[in-house]
């Protein structure tokens, strides 16, 4: 599977942009981005990709562009 | 017996940092003394809990007895494959049964109740929540022994907080600081104990001691004289004494606990950050006891939101985050006590977080049409500053020797 892809899409899903030509975008700066969005995206990540979510854990800056979603999404995969 | 409060006197200080000297030295020249370390924190803990204190000991030793067997039980369980969630439950229930009773044991007559209860415990019953709920997330797939005994047995920290969490300590436990990095260590130490001093023993002896009891006096005869709710001028002076009185002499204690893990080479997150500078509550609680702040959000506001979002228990996003804020507060509020006062000073920041919500949904919103400037600014901080205050005149229980005469 995909995981760059997966990550857009459920981006684009909550924020309805596409953000593939904007991957070091800080989604939480610009606004895209709240709290409760977060937990929609970790849920979401956490149903198509099989990874444990650690929402208990989630630090923001290292998740806040979609480069650092993915790679957070493929270390915790490879665990 | 020499009983030794911590930070109590300037005495205990002196002795405290001739007993850390060694540790010191060692750091500087990159070593841990671990061994030395761990006799020490003991000789700390046994003179905090000797003499008349003697019994709070035994139960100290018998609750960490209790939780490690109920943590390593379940570490076994999840290295095993299995992660059911009834199973995660019950040991977290079981994890805060002690500290359950002591909440309850003052409203009940029962004499094993005090069996339970020691200096500490509301705040230890964090740090192994936290365990379990990262055993379960699997962000913890080991937990060290030793390593866990020294993180729950922390002594600067043991008696009330700041809260730190188990992968972080043991991340500087488990080496030594460089050399630079830790004369830095020892100048911020410095600084932060001396920042104590002024907060605790000056500023916050000023407020509470000098002060506070005269405002208290004052507000019980006025408000015997005027009736009624019992307002008076002198009501509202105890309530910026109060809160002054509660800011620096929590946060001077505060400042004692960083400044002396900081010198054991252990960087103790810090509980404030200016809090009455705030520009309203959200940002007030990512200022104010940050360390319990964060706990709550992460191990309760965070999972529950999860959890209700997962089950789909409440459709609408912006109900869900009422909800996950109320049930996040309401249990903070309980934590301190099942007090009227500690409840009702929960539920009232819940509203109050909620309101403030709101109230930046719609500024999002309406952006163009609100004005920001110097003056709104100052506004925001103002109300925020009084906001607080008076939830802190609820927590005080004062108003319960004002209105119903307790003491």
């Amino acid at each position: 599977m995909d995981t760059k892809q997966t990550v857009l899409d459920i981006i684009n899903e909550l924020t309805g942009e596409d953000l593939s030509d904007r991957m070091d975008e800080n989604i939480y700066e610009n606004g895209l981005l709240d709290s409760m969005a977060t937990v929609q995206m970790l849920l979401e990540l956490q149903d198509q990709t099989g990874i444990t979510a650690p929402v208990s854990e989630f630090h923001r800056e290292d998740w806040d562009t979609p480069n650092k979603i993915v790679a957070m999404v493929e270390s915790l995969r490879n665990e | 017996m020499i009983n030794l409060q911590p930070y109590s006197n300037p005495r205990y200080f002196i002795i405290l940092f001739i007993a850390l000297l060694p540790l010191i030295i060692g750091l500087y020249f990159g070593r841990r003394f671990k061994i030395y370390e761990a006799i020490i924190s003991l000789l700390f803990l046994f003179l905090m809990f000797d003499g008349k204190d003697a019994i709070q000991g035994y139960q100290l030793i018998g609750y960490i007895v209790f939780q490690f067997i109920l943590t390593f039980a379940y570490e076994r369980y999840i290295r095993s494959g299995k992660n059911k969630t009834w199973v995660f439950y019950l040991v977290v229930i079981l994890s805060i049964i002690p500290v359950t009773i002591v909440k309850i044991a003052p409203h009940i007559p029962d004499p094993t109740a005090d069996l339970i209860g020691f200096f500490g415990v509301s705040y230890l019953t964090f740090k192994n929540v936290q365990v379990l709920m990262e055993l379960r997330d699997h962000t913890i797939k080991k937990v060290d022994p030793i390593t866990y005994a020294r993180f729950l047995l922390f002594f600067p920290t043991i008696s009330s907080g700041p809260i730190d969490r188990y992968r972080r300590f043991a991340q500087d436990y488990n080496k030594a600081p460089e050399r630079d990095k830790y004369i830095e260590d020892m100048r911020l130490g410095t600084r932060y104990i001396f920042q104590g001093f002024l907060y605790k023993f000056i500023i916050g002896y000023v407020f509470g001691t000098l002060w506070l009891p005269q405002l208290a006096k004052y507000s019980i005869i006025y408000g015997n004289i005027n009736g009624g709710l019992r307002l008076s001028w002198a009501l509202l002076g105890y309530m910026y004494c109060y809160s002054m009185y509660l800011f620096f002499d929590f946060a001077g204690y505060s400042l004692f606990a960083v400044g002396t893990s900081y010198f054991m080479g252990i960087h103790t997150p810090m509980n404030f950050n200016k809090p009455f500078i705030s520009k309203n509550i959200k940002d007030f609680w990512n200022r104010w006891h940050m360390t319990l702040s964060f706990w709550f959000r992460d191990f309760i506001f965070m999972r529950f939101t999860f959890f209700a979002m997962k089950k789909k228990l409440i459709k609408d996003r912006n109900r869900l985050s009422q909800a996950s804020y109320f049930i996040d507060f309401l249990i903070m509020g309980f934590w301190h006590g099942l007090t009227w006062y500690y409840i009702v000073y929960g539920i009232y920041h819940a509203l109050a977080i909620i309101i403030n919500d709101i109230w930046l949904r719609f500024k999002r919103k309406n952006r163009k049409k609100i004005p920001h400037n110097k003056f709104t600014e100052a506004f925001a901080i103002f109300l925020t500053f009084n906001v607080v205050c008076f939830s802190f005149l609820i927590f005080s229980g004062f108003l319960s020797t004002l209105w119903f005469g307790w003491k």
